[in-house]
């Protein structure tokens, strides 16, 4: 026939048809052709997809500091569609991070990275950082204001590195400030230079697993070692081997292809990511957040005490990630099962509750003070009912001093310091006069800032806030060397049950 | 080179035949070529270090009129960085906080949280500078109140002349840059 003629006269000359049957039939274990071995496909199936939609935005996009962003909005309402490749872009970049932790977590789990397989997993570790890589420059050159400022973090914590920091930051920004310089670094990092190094490292990584075989299913009992393993693995392939197509390879196509509608639905229903406010470093009405998957590190940057922060951001990512270059040396023989490798379930189940975690926290940030609360959340009704003139006077003052931005009532306003709506409880008369005007803990002193009057009230209306039956805290020294003055208040919230 | 009559069969390991003198000879060619052009490459991509240390950097930029400012307050102000690129935009466009003091007395703050750089905002009524990012708050003299900062705020070094106040700016003020800009002292000249 016609077709096969054409067939035959390329393959005269590409002589590719052989090795390439080879490679597409050769035998893998019968057991490895399992569901929990399609992450890996799928994630490089999400990078070709990411290829694509980056060389569709890089037709319209402008990495211009002064341009950047008008670009974006021409993208995401002007030029038909745009949106949509944006949107997939955007969300085949969260699909691909959460695909690359998926992957290397089973094959965690899975005990392949053990002989002879270390190199592989060294070059996935690469992976893993690069594809990291490409979502933090991503995020950049989404050019708004999340991004200027996520630079200016990346910048503070790139200063610390002792003597070489500020010769750092200006290499990162390209210059003495954040500008279009930096933008155009993080382009080309994004475009060409990350890129260039994934598709050669996956190149290497696929190569390895053709050479070394994919890992077998892990049974308990069945011990990895080095002087046997290959000659094992050989055994079982031939005893109980299928040929990798069609055998295997249709669950890996099945789930690529579920994962790219899926990242298609999340494009089409939830829309593109931004661009957010200009980048204008001027507008100072804003609050930088960095993409989901730095959230954790937002939330461990806010929650260190101030003399770890340092060394935990300069130590904490060379130990992580020699950790993980030498897992395969440190254990690169015995137990692949996860039944019997306790350690390995636990390490794993504790990174992913410590991230969930912080990931969640970063989501409502209760360390930061809510900037409008003391404008635009007002004292519920319930803590005013009843009071008297000066102690209302006290929730003015709570208001107009913004003691509402880290202070919440009736769970609205900040989470910064101590919810106040049983602080009476808690503290006396006295801690409280203390603790507005010295400060401590975690809160500024701000006597400088309030008059004796105004102190007064704002500390009369705190001593109202505490549960109905529950009297506020007391001093009970104070008592005692008061004993012959008779006090109103104390009367009146002894004689309420 | 050699004794040996010339053979067509390497004859020993220690002779280096005419080809394998080329190759080498190649090689040695190329690593100078590269060499060459390594340190057009090196120095290009190592500029950025020092870009922008020629006459803009750290010179002084107006901010406005005394009369702008007025005393007792902390106002934002605005300038443009004085070394610009042409596809700088906005970027280039920086803001800080001035406080005006009494009389020539000033102190002009840095935006940027010492923290991790965000923008810090003023609160005039409880006399606080907040970070709405990991939450670092300052007292209205930039000294550190609470939350995650080691510092204070940074300040620009500024004086007074004809009625206009200037600082001297130039560079995104990180908590590691150990210049003369961003000590936090109290400039001379004022």
């Amino acid at each position: 026939m016609m077709i096969s003629r054409i067939g035959k006269w390329f393959d005269r000359r590409l002589q590719l048809a052989a090795p390439v049957r080879e490679i597409a039939e050769h035998a893998v274990p019968r057991n490895t052709a399992s569901w929990w071995y399609v992450f890996g496909s799928a994630a490089l199936t999400v990078f070709l997809l990411q290829i694509v939609t980056g060389i569709l935005l890089a037709l319209v996009y402008v990495p211009s500091g002064a341009e950047a962003w008008s670009s974006l909005q021409a993208l995401n309402h002007a030029v038909t569609l745009g949106w949509f490749i944006r949107a997939m872009h955007g969300w085949g970049s969260n699909f691909m991070v959460a695909l690359v932790l998926i992957h290397m977590v089973q094959v965690f789990l899975f005990g392949a990275y053990k002989f002879p397989r270390e190199l592989t997993w060294i070059v996935g570790v690469f992976l893993l950082l690069m594809t990291l890589g490409m979502a933090f420059s991503g995020q950049v050159l989404r050019f708004d204001q999340d991004a200027y400022w996520g630079l200016g973090i990346g910048a503070s914590i790139s200063s610390r590195v002792p003597i070489l920091g500020p010769s750092i930051v200006r290499f990162l920004l390209g210059g003495p400030i954040i500008a279009g310089a930096t933008l155009s670094r993080f382009f080309t990092l994004h475009v060409f230079v990350i890129p260039g190094l994934l598709i050669g490292f996956v190149g290497l990584h696929l190569l390895m697993v053709l050479k070394l075989g994919i890992n077998e299913w892990p049974m308990p009992g069945r011990v990895v070692k080095r002087a046997t393993y290959i000659n094992e693995y050989h055994e079982l392939t031939k005893k109980d081997g299928a040929p990798f197509v069609p055998y295997a390879v249709w669950k890996d196509m099945f789930f690529a292809a579920f994962i790219i509608l899926a990242v298609a639905a999340c494009a089409l229903y939830l829309g593109p990511f931004g661009p957010t406010g200009r980048p204008d470093p001027t507008i100072i009405q804003t609050v930088p957040k960095p993409d989901y998957f730095f959230l954790w590190l937002y939330a461990l940057l806010s929650l260190l005490p101030p003399s770890l922060e340092t060394p935990a951001l300069l130590i904490g990512p060379v130990v992580v990630i020699g950790g993980l270059l030498l897992l395969p040396f440190l254990s690169g023989e015995g137990e692949k099962s996860w039944k019997r490798r306790p350690i390995a379930v636990l390490t794993v189940s504790l990174i992913a509750i410590t991230l969930g975690t912080f990931t969640r926290l970063a989501m409502y940030t209760p360390w930061s003070p809510h900037m409008n609360a003391w404008s635009g959340d007002p004292v519920p009704d319930q803590f005013i009912h009843g009071t008297t003139a000066l102690e209302r006077q006290g929730a003015l003052v709570l208001q107009v001093k913004q003691c509402r931005n880290c202070h919440s009532l009736g769970e609205s306003g900040g989470q910064r310091g101590p919810a106040l709506d049983s602080v009476a409880v808690r503290l006396t008369q006295d801690q409280l006069i203390r603790q507005v005007i010295q400060g401590g803990g975690n809160m500024p002193a701000y006597g400088k800032n309030l008059s004796p009057a105004e102190t007064t009230a704002l500390v009369a209306f705190l001593e109202t806030l505490h549960p109905k039956g529950q009297p506020p805290a007391r001093d009970a020294a104070r008592d005692v060397t008061l004993r012959d003055v008779p006090r109103n208040d104390e009367k009146q919230s002894e004689s309420q049950p | 080179m050699s004794t040996r009559p010339p053979a067509l069969v390497p004859s020993s390991e220690n002779v280096i035949s005419r080809r394998g003198f080329f190759m080498k000879l190649g090689l040695l060619f190329n690593g100078l070529a590269a060499a060459v052009v390594a340190v057009p490459i090196v120095g290009f991509l190592f500029s950025a270090i020092t870009r922008g240390h020629g006459n803009g950097y750290l010179s002084w930029v107006q901010l406005g009129k005394v009369a702008d400012f007025p005393e007792g307050q902390t106002r934002l102000a605005t300038f443009r960085n004085p070394y610009v690129m042409p596809t700088d935009g906005a970027t280039a466009d920086t803001a800080c906080w001035v406080r005006h003091i009494a009389g020539e007395q000033f102190q002009v703050f840095a935006i940027n949280c010492a923290h991790l750089g965000c923008p810090v905002r003023w609160f005039q009524q409880s006399g606080l500078f907040m970070c709405p990012c990991h939450g670092g708050a300052y007292y209205s003299d930039g000294s550190r109140a609470s939350g995650p900062p080691e510092r204070g705020l940074f300040e620009y070094p500024y004086k007074v002349e004809n009625n206009l106040i200037s600082i001297q700016a130039g560079e995104l003020p990180t908590p590691g840059a150990a210049i003369a800009a961003f000590t936090g002292e109290k400039p001379s000249c004022a």
